[in-house]
């Protein structure tokens, strides 16, 4: 892609942390193989995807005019980032005169870092409990937070930080209960647990509730409303004696220094209102510069995300409110490979993206795929295109991400705030291409250099074409043929591919419509 | 009067090659409709296929050989929405990005004279019942880059619906990608053909005889999928049903 | 060595001086921001009507009336659901409850277990917004702390027609001086809602389950 023109040093900004669940990842092709041979799956990514589709698509249709909400959305996303530095040090500033304390994290490692110590110090845990810890002194006896879902602390693996310090974190979302009791990992960004159905539900939640507080009832049943009853159990203990809680945030409103969370169950309400302690991890991208876009969000994304005019809860906080909520309030502004991304001048507009996932929901890819064939927290196309960006594209899985795509482009009429997934798609597979340029060519690239020899050329057409012609008359009267040699056989493997004709195009206009005239 | 219109025939090398059916017809359509065709020998390929694959420094001569061959001619017609789409969205970014700014500039002044078929016989010449007779039983498929990179709306049904004899029916899923999406086919066989199985079985859900679409090469992933299952649906490009006639039929 | 303030501040600069992105036109237009109707006025009886038809859409229950009949209407919706011992915020009108027979308990930082065992709570709003059924809390004290509208399981929130905006764009307008007080907001589009199993709506999570709302005249 087109580098911005610099003025400093030419150094590139540093990718993200690939957090360890995600380090040596085999190449997508690889990872939805397993999921497509998955009819369950298949059926319950299907009717998922389809359901939020259509609601999405109709209330949607009830806006007078969602093109101008569109354009406004990809307006104040573009204003934020075009100034990002600006608008961040507002943040701080409004942030810090409300009363909160704000961080700043280079990347995964520090973010997690940054928050345990928190947690530790509000918990009222030894000094230096970490190191004790690695001595093999545990003067403390742990303690637990309580979550509300976010894609931030997912990226960085924060659960799994707090667990190494001897801390429990609870997710409270229902999604995330599933996917934390089942030992899994999420599968889509609204819907983490869509690829299981009431069945599976009713078994993690039975197995799996009694070892880490309050049991499933018994006699529970896969009726969805008894399954949301057991999780409204489980987790209100939780909610009633915690002092920490941690989340994100959909939007920081810099002018103002609000963070807001969107949700519907009332486990965010309930994180961000009872404990003491809240700590907010935002990546740096979630910056809107003004109040006044909120008016335009607010509209986009609950309509773009379950298909809403609004979903059921929103808390809007500016640091900590006097006798109300937490009184001790921290926001760590995570970076992680997002400067990298904001280097890229197309790339950068993946930086506006507000997590709604409509890209997923209308993505036939994603739709056959799941998921976890896209090796990282951010799936479907968004993800195709953020990954390769936040980690770079030096590995199987992060190289495989541009090509995850037919390039339908359904994720970008969907997107809220105009992200041009397809067009950065081919971007990202240039770049892919051009990073193993010099060496020794791979067979595509051999091939393809040779095919842009031939077309450089219509008289070298001409002879491939000559040759197609003779080759035909091997077929006979046969139109189609079923079987091919590698690399071919990856298209008869399941299709038929045509004989080539007794005559091209060209031949036959030279024919009918040349010839007679000279 | 106005003189007969003149068009330069972009045939794409796919269909040169393989599909030379669907630029005859086209060919015949419009000579049929009073338009005068000519066909540049010199052309070759879009280069949508380097493009789309990541070798774009590949793609480039082929951008500068698309402005060379037709940057004189008023207007070019080409039997395929994806490569119009890769003409009209990809050649200018692939000039800049080779910084060649004076290949970026005469792209810039030919690429808005490159027109689809459906749209150079709806918008250009204003036409919606080109004449055409095919009594069978069809229905058309609208490929995502006719759809959604070129836009072209319901032209191609306009025109389908003028057709006499004509049973257009409905494919339930239109609009959702048939999983051929170029080198994809071959990249994520697994999942393209995962698409379009879904795809072929809603077409074979209509009853069809024919399946239309504008672009052959999503059509010989689909028609290839529905000859291996033996579906008995034909797959034929919109050009040779709307160059079908009574005296001379598809 | 650099903190990481200044260093992430650093790439950012990295990233965009020198670059079209410092220099672009990314001013705000105006959008989607229909205007209030004249209270009183049939348009915005009209507006009032759609408030009221789509937060009833979301399962909220939701009841027009004169100012007359407010305290009526809250006294039965609290028997409807049973409510014993119900919380309310410092500053409510205490007309509103003068017909119930229920315990009132009036919030003196009563602890998150005591409301716990409150069954009820009844509150104003601040504002209304009637293209997404949602009403906004901005905690003053007719409404009170955030934790009173969230732990008990009957939410009473009376609202009056005055308050209520027809859209979302005119609603965050409105709430602007609440935010620049630093004073939380919650809004609030029917009751606690989860569509996390197989996408089926099910309503009644952590949040209040049951939303009554009362649109009061005037």
């Amino acid at each position: 892609m087109k580098k911005a023109a610099r003025s400093t040093a030419p150094e590139r900004n540093p990718v993200g942390i690939t957090t360890p669940t995600y380090l040596g990842m085999p190449k997508f092709p690889k990872l939805a193989a397993p999921e497509l041979r998955n009819p369950v799956l298949r059926h319950n990514l299907q009717m998922a995807t389809h359901t939020i589709r259509d609601k999405r698509a109709q209330v949607v249709g009830e806006v007078d005019d969602w093109e101008a909400l569109r354009v406004d959305g990809a307006r104040s996303k573009d204003a934020a980032l075009n100034n990002l530095d600006e608008h961040l040090e507002e943040l701080e500033r409004n942030l810090q005169k409300a009363g909160a304390t704000v961080h700043w994290a280079r990347d995964a490692e520090e973010a997690c870092s940054i928050v345990v110590e928190l947690v530790q110090e509000s918990l009222g845990a030894p000094a230096k409990y970490s190191e004790e810890r690695s001595g093999g002194e545990t003067s403390w006896g742990g303690g637990e937070v309580v979550k509300v879902k976010s894609m931030a602390t997912q990226e960085i693996e924060l659960n799994e930080a707090l667990e190494a310090a001897g801390i429990s974190a609870w997710e409270t979302d229902l999604a995330e209960l599933i996917v934390q009791l089942g030992h899994d990992r999420p599968s889509h960004i609204l819907v983490p647990a869509i690829h299981r159905n009431r069945s599976q539900i009713r078994e993690i939640f039975d197995r799996e509730m009694g070892k880490v507080g309050r049991p499933a009832p018994d006699g529970m049943t896969d009726e969805p409303a008894q399954l949301a009853e057991a999780a409204r159990q489980h987790l209100r203990e939780k909610f009633l004696r915690a002092r920490v809680a941690i989340s994100g945030a959909n939007f920081a409103v810099a002018d103002t220094g609000t963070l807001v969370v969107l949700e519907s169950e009332g486990n965010g309400r309930m994180c961000l209102t009872l404990p003491e302690t809240l700590i907010s991890v935002v990546g740096i991208e979630k910056v809107v510069p003004t109040w006044d876009d909120l008016g335009t969000f607010m509209q986009l994304l609950p309509r773009s995300s379950t298909g809403e005019r609004m979903n059921p809860y929103t808390t809007m906080w500016t640091g900590a409110t006097p006798d109300d909520g937490p009184q001790d309030v921290h926001v760590v502004l995570l970076d992680n490979g997002r400067t990298r991304v904001l280097e890229d001048e197309l790339g950068r507009q993946a930086l506006r993206c507000i997590r709604c996932s409509a890209c997923l929901n209308v993505c036939p890819v994603y739709e056959r795929a799941g998921g976890h064939a896209y090796g990282s927290v951010y799936p479907g196309p968004i993800g195709a295109v953020l990954t390769p960006q936040l980690r770079g594209t030096a590995s199987p899985i992060d190289e495989s991400l541009p090509y995850a795509s037919s390039l339908c482009g359904a994720c970008f009429d969907a997107c809220p705030v105009r992200i041009d997934i397809p067009r950065m798609l081919v971007e990202l597979r240039s770049q892919v291409v051009d990073q193993h340029r010099g060496g020794v060519p791979s067979a595509e690239a051999a091939g393809m250099r040779a095919a842009s020899w031939v077309f450089g050329n219509h008289k070298r057409l001409e002879g491939v074409q000559a040759g197609a012609a003779a080759a035909s008359r091997l077929f006979g009267k046969r139109t189609s043929i079923s079987q091919l040699p590698w690399p071919a056989s990856a298209w008869t493997q399941a299709r038929n591919a045509p004989t080539p004709p007794k005559e091209s195009f060209r031949s036959w206009w030279r024919r009918t419509h040349e010839e007679p005239r000279s | 009067m106005t003189a007969a219109p003149r068009v330069a025939l972009f045939a794409t090398c796919f269909n040169d090659t393989m599909w030379p059916d669907t630029p005859r017809a086209t060919v015949s359509l419009l000579e049929r409709l009073g338009v005068t065709v000519e066909f540049p020998m010199a052309q070759t390929c879009c280069g949508q296929m380097f493009t789309n694959t990541g070798y774009v420094d590949e793609a480039v001569p082929l951008v500068r050989a698309f402005v060379d061959v037709f940057g004189s001619y008023d207007a070019v017609v080409a039997p395929s929405g994806s490569c119009t789409g890769s003409v009209r969205e990809q050649h200018q970014w692939i000039a800049e990005r080779s910084g060649d700014s004076g290949l970026a500039r005469e792209v810039e002044q030919l690429t808005p004279r490159v027109h689809e078929l459906s749209e150079y016989l709806v918008d250009v010449l204003g036409v919606v019942d080109v004449g055409a007779y095919f009594p069978h039983r069809v229905t058309y498929h609208p490929t995502c880059h006719s759809l959604r990179m070129l836009r072209v709306g319901d032209r191609p049904q306009q025109l389908l619906r003028a057709v006499r004899g004509i049973d257009l029916v409905e494919l339930p899923s239109a609009t959702e990608c048939c999983g051929f999406g170029g080198t994809f086919a071959m990249k994520n066989a697994d999942i393209s053909v995962a698409m379009g199985s879904d795809k072929a079985r809603h077409i074979r859900e209509t009853g069809a005889e024919v399946v239309v679409a504008g672009d052959n090469s999503c059509l010989a992933h689909i028609g290839g999928l529905l000859d291996r299952q033996r579906a008995g649906v034909r797959s034929l490009h919109l050009a040779q049903i709307l160059a079908s006639t009574e005296e001379d039929p598809a | 060595m650099s903190t990481a303030r200044e260093e992430i501040l650093g790439r950012i600069r990295h990233a965009l001086d020198g670059s079209g992105a410092r220099t672009a036109d990314t001013a705000a237009g105006p959008v989607g921001m229909t205007g209030a109707p004249t209270p009183g006025s049939t348009a915005h009886d009209a507006m009032v009507e759609r408030f009221v038809e789509v937060t009833a859409d979301y399962r909220a229950v939701v009841q027009r009336c004169g100012p007359e009949q407010l305290a009526a209407h809250v006294a039965a919706a609290l028997q409807a659901y049973g409510a014993g011992r119900v919380v309310i915020p410092p500053g409510l009108e205490q007309d509103w409850l003068s017909a119930s027979e229920a315990e009132f308990v009036i919030d003196d930082d009563v602890s998150t277990e005591g409301l716990d065992r409150c069954d009820a709570v009844v509150t104003a709003a601040s504002v209304g917004i009637a293209e997404t059924g949602t009403i906004v809390l901005d905690h003053t004290a007719d409404q009170g702390r955030r934790a009173l509208t969230l732990v008990p399981d009957v939410h009473v929130c009376v609202i009056r027609e005055s308050q209520v905006t027809p859209d979302v764009p005119g609603a965050i307008r409105l709430l602007r001086p609440a935010i620049e007080a630093h004073r939380a907001l919650t809004w609030i589009s029917g009751p606690s809602a989860t569509s996390d199993i197989e996408l089926n709506r099910i309503e009644g999570v952590h949040g209040p389950r049951h939303l009554h709302v009362i649109v009061v005249a005037g």
